[in-house]
Parts: structure tokens; C-alpha cells; sequence
């Protein structure tokens, strides 16, 4: 039988994966961004598994808006990254270093 | 039913189809040659927006179920955005047009922005927390990379918008567990859930929200992105980013931590805590070694943040009202400066190299003068307003039993009058060589020299702003 803890487990793993694929990526700002939406997918699983397990609809609702600004959030993500790249002739993460930080 | 809420949240409609019809009627008509007129425009009905709401009547009133509160202390954090918001767009509207970059898009980014600002201001739930923020958010990693031939500007916007994204990411994992543990969304809902035990569950949430939302502040050790997204972006953007957006934020952190978490104190109280000694510390000492002066405003914004947070630690109302005052004077502090830093330029070209200060005085000398208040009251010396707002956050921690806090705030306070008077020291006795210049438009004038007689004339009564601040804080603690 799969319960509760099931789905958070998956959800956890996969949030961390998501981290760290933004932390420990060196090569290519394509991967961060999909690494940030395997971010916001995990949290997806959380609200649905909740929102199930509760009977409460409002963690679907949630997850609905979730899904629409990560829409938004990827589209503004690959402008920002076209406009980089014209500037730049690259995507490397490395190359991102105008400015040390 | 309907029409209440719609009442409620007039000042959001209003903006918001200005927004709409701005975008409209810039786009079919003259492009970014009807700038300047949007840019005075949007200034404006901010301004205008901000004296409603200040003026509108009192009381609480909640519309769409809960989702959105307006009361007295989203308020008084609206007047402050809204104010600041539009001071940005004014001063920022003759280096725009002077670099190039007077584009139609600016203010109405801006206004979108303001606008998920006052929505998160006001949430009342995780979900119109989220919606505001994002809409903030986003309209930002936008504006952070206008210059979009620099491939500085540029680099700051993929910066912002990676950190931006994985600090939403964050807020909502913890989300997602306080939704899941308190099994409601609604901040009410919550607060009376915590009453009955709290499940070690909602605290990890507690803590994943807080390290999100500590990242929209930047306060250390989240703060990683903020010198190089300030150093990068053009410098009126970076005087927005500096202002508003940590209003917002910083009254986002007060409203989840006491609206919906108030019955816990002690739990976030630490975490709050912990964030403001390792951000007025790594603000204080990181800014010793900067040479760029946006890039020393962003440690000093990092050091701000950490004490604007001592405020909210304490737990109290009062520490609620010391941490608004200290906003709103902090804000006030910012638009003078990042005014002046606008108008820096040596040969037609923008600089912000501390170094070309030198002997500053002896080419502007009332400039100077107006800078040395600003400096000052940045690093906190009495008698200028700078001093109370730290006043105000010391004695919130004392008062709350932290006094271990409060003299570490004032340690790193005294680390970080160092770099400010630097810069004092360059502007009097400097070396004697060739610097930057100061080519001001009357508003960044009126801007610096009206922050600065501020800075000194309104330590007499604050300008009326504390009995707001007072009625701000009861309506979220009491």
C-alpha cells in the first residue's frame, strides 16, 4: 500500500536533486532551469499528496497556480538567457563572471 | 459580497489597469517616446495611491475569504512602497534617458512590481503570499536585465533570476509542508492550529519559508546574489531593488511570523535571530573591502536587513514598530543616496568607483555636505534619524530579554561606520587628483538635499510616522 510518507519521500528526493543539480552544475544554465522546475514539481507532489490525503481541495488549487507561474517563471528564465547569450556568445555557468562575487 | 472585496482592493485594481492601459497605450502609440510622460505618470498615481490609502479609513477588513487583509499595518507598508516606488521613478528618469535606456517598459515593470508588492503586504494566506511575490519577483528579473546589450546587466539578471527561483522554490517546499501539517493555507487557520502542539513538521516548513523569504531580503547567509545583481544592474534599477522590494519583504516575514505562526514565538524567534547577527556581521565587515559604491550599498542593505530583523526577533509589537520605522527611515536613507550615486559620471560616462570622491567638497561642497548627513545616518551617528531607527531595534531586543543581541548589533554597527566614513574621508581629505563629477536633474537634486534636511529636521516628531507605526504593529500583534 502506498501511503503519505511514500509521496513526500519522492518529493523530498526529488527536491533535493533539484538543488543540488543548481549547486554542483558547472556546465549549462539550461540544466539550472531544469533543475528549478524539478523543484517546483516536487513541491507539486507535496500539495497534491496532502491535499489528497486530507480531502482538502485547497492544496490542488495551490498546486494549479504553482504550475502556472513556473510556466511564466521558465519563459522569463529563457529570455533572460537569450539576452545573456547575444551578450555573451555562451551559456556556461562558469562564464558567468562579470562581476566576482 | 462581491462589491466589499472589490472595495477592499480598490488601490490594487487601480494600479492595476493603469498598468494595463499604459502597456496599451504605449504600445500603440509613440513606444519609448511616451517614457518620460509614463514615467511622470506612474510617479504620480503613486503618489496619489499612497495619500488614499494613508488617508483612507481605519479598521481591518479581510476580503476573498481570507486571502487578502488590509489593515492598519499593510498600510502603513503600502504607503512606504508606494512612496519609495515612485521617488525611484522620478529620480531615475533623467539617467535613464541620458544612458539610452528610457524604455516604456521601465515604469510599467515597476508598476507591476509595486503592485505583487502590496498584494504581499496584505496576504493573508500561503497562496496570495506566493501570487505576490512571484508577480514581484518576476516583473524584477526582468527589470534587473533592461540594459540588455551590457552583458553586465545581463549577467545580473540570470544571477537575480536563478537565486530568485530557488528561493521560491524554498518558501514553497515550506509551504507545501505548513499546508500539509496545519491542513489549512489561511494564515488565521494556521495560527490556530500551532495553539493545539505544533508537529515538528510545520517548523521544518516554519524554517524553509523563512530561509526563502530571507533571500528576497538578502540577509545573510542567503545573500550571495546581492552585490553582484547591484553591481550589474543600471543604477536606478539597483536604487529600486534597494528600497521597495525589502519593504515588501521584510513586512511579508512580519506578517507570516506573527499572523500566522504568533502563538510560537519562541520557535522563529531564534531563527530571526540568528539571521540578524550573521547579516549586520557579514554587512558590516564584507562592505570594508568594496571599491564600487553599489557594491558597498549592497553590504550596507545586508546590514540593514540584519537590523530590521533584530526588530521582528524581539517577537514584541514593539519590536513590530521598530522594525517599520526603521524601514521607512531606511528607505528614505537609500533614495538620497542611490540619487547621488545616479548622478556620479566622469567624462559622460556613469562611475561608481569610491576612489574618484577625492576631494569631492572642493567641487560641490552643498553636495558633499548632503552626503556626509546621508553617511552618517547610515552608519547610525546621532543626532541624524539613522541613529533612532537603530534606537528603536536595540531597545525592542533589550526590552524582549536579548540584550546579547543588541550589543552585538552594536559592534557591528560601529565595524560599519568605518566604510561609510571612508567615503566622508575621500569627499574632504582625499587625495588631490581628478574624480567623478556630479551632473544632477532638478528632481535628484530635490532628492538628496530633501533626504538629507530630513535626515536632520525630522528626529523632532518622525514626521508623525510613529503613532502609524504604533496602530501598524497593534493591528498585526494585539
Amino acid at each position: 500500500m502506498i501511503g503519505l510518507e511514500h509521496y513526500l519521500a519522492v518529493a523530498a528526493a526529488l527536491f533535493v536533486i533539484g538543488i543540488f543539480g543548481i549547486f554542483l552544475n558547472r556546465k549549462n544554465v539550461i540544466v539550472i532551469l531544469m533543475s528549478i522546475e524539478l523543484m517546483l514539481l516536487a513541491v507539486n507532489i507535496n500539495f497534491v499528496a496532502f491535499s489528497s490525503k486530507s480531502g482538502d481541495l485547497v492544496g490542488q488549487v495551490f498546486s494549479l497556480f504553482i504550475l502556472t507561474v513556473a510556466a511564466a517563471e521558465a519563459a522569463i528564465g529563457l529570455a533572460i538567457l537569450v539576452v545573456f547569450f547575444r551578450n555573451r556568445g555562451t551559456i556556461e555557468v562558469e562564464d558567468a563572471n562579470v562581476m566576482k562575487g | 459580497m462581491l462589491t466589499q472585496d472589490l472595495h477592499t482592493v480598490l488601490p490594487e485594481l487601480v494600479l492595476a489597469i493603469y498598468t494595463m492601459a499604459a502597456l496599451m497605450f504605449a504600445v500603440y502609440t509613440g513606444k519609448d517616446s511616451v517614457t518620460s510622460a509614463l514615467t511622470w505618470a506612474t510617479a504620480g498615481l503613486m503618489a496619489a495611491l499612497a495619500l488614499w490609502i494613508g488617508a483612507g479609513e481605519a479598521g481591518s477588513h479581510t476580503a476573498f475569504g481570507g486571502l487578502f487583509v488590509d489593515d492598519a499595518f499593510a498600510r502603513f507598508a503600502k504607503v512606504t512602497i508606494l512612496l519609495s516606488a515612485a521617488a525611484v521613478l522620478v529620480i531615475s528618469q533623467d539617467f535613464m534617458a541620458r544612458r539610452g535606456l528610457a524604455r516604456f517598459e521601465y515604469p510599467i515593470l515597476l508598476a507591476l512590481a509595486t503592485i505583487g508588492m502590496m498584494a504581499m503586504v496584505s496576504a493573508g494566506d500561503l497562496m496570495s503570499l506566493y501570487m505576490g511575490l512571484e508577480l514581484q519577483s518576476l516583473a524584477l528579473y526582468v527589470v534587473a536585465s533592461i540594459q540588455r546589450d551590457s552583458a553586465k546587466s545581463t549577467e545580473a539578471g540570470l544571477k537575480y533570476f536563478v537565486l530568485g527561483a530557488l528561493s521560491s522554490g524554498l518558501l514553497l517546499y515550506g509551504a507545501s509542508l505548513v499546508y500539509g501539517y496545519a491542513g489549512t493555507t489561511g494564515f488565521a487557520g494556521i495560527l490556530t492550529t500551532v495553539q493545539h502542539g505544533v508537529p515538528v513538521g510545520l517548523l521544518i516548513g516554519l524554517v524553509f519559508m523563512l530561509s526563502g523569504l530571507a533571500f528576497k531580503i538578502s540577509a545573510a547567509p542567503f545573500h550571495m546574489w546581492t552585490p553582484d545583481v547591484y553591481e550589474g544592474a543600471p543604477t536606478p534599477v539597483t536604487a529600486f531593488f534597494a528600497t521597495a522590494p525589502k519593504v515588501a519583504a521584510m513586512a511579508l516575514i512580519a506578517r507570516l511570523v506573527e499572523g500566522a505562526f504568533g502563538g510560537i514565538t519562541p520557535q522563529w524567534s531564534q531563527v530571526l535571530a540568528a539571521l540578524s547577527v550573521v547579516s549586520m556581521f557579514v554587512g558590516a565587515i564584507a562592505a570594508i573591502g568594496q571599491r564600487d559604491i553599489k557594491r558597498l550599498m549592497a553590504y550596507s542593505s545586508i546590514a540593514h536587513m540584519g537590523f530590521a530583523l533584530m526588530g521582528l526577533a524581539a517577537g514584541t509589537a514593539f519590536g513590530v514598530q521598530a522594525m517599520l520605522i526603521y524601514m521607512a527611515i531606511y528607505v528614505t536613507m537609500n533614495v538620497g543616496t542611490f540619487a547621488f550615486v545616479m548622478s556620479l559620471e566622469m567624462g559622460g560616462k556613469p562611475v561608481t568607483d569610491i576612489g574618484l570622491l577625492n576631494q569631492f567638497s572642493k567641487r560641490e561642497p552643498l553636495k558633499a555636505l548632503a552626503v556626509l548627513v546621508l553617511m552618517f545616518s547610515l552608519a547610525g551617528v546621532p543626532p541624524m534619524l539613522g541613529f533612532f531607527g537603530k534606537f528603536y531595534v536595540l531597545k525592542a531586543a533589550v526590552d524582549a530579554g536579548m540584550s546579547w543581541l543588541a550589543v552585538a548589533g552594536v559592534v557591528a554597527s560601529v565595524i560599519g561606520a568605518f566604510y561609510y566614513l571612508r567615503i566622508v574621508f575621500y569627499m574632504y581629505f582625499g587625495a588631490d587628483q581628478e574624480g567623478a563629477e556630479s551632473r544632477m536633474a532638478p528632481a535628484q537634486w530635490v532628492a538628496l538635499m530633501g533626504v538629507a534636511v530630513i535626515m536632520l529636521a525630522a528626529i523632532v516628531n518622525f514626521f508623525g510616522i510613529e503613532p502609524a507605526a504604533v496602530a501598524a504593529a497593534a493591528s498585526l500583534v494585539g
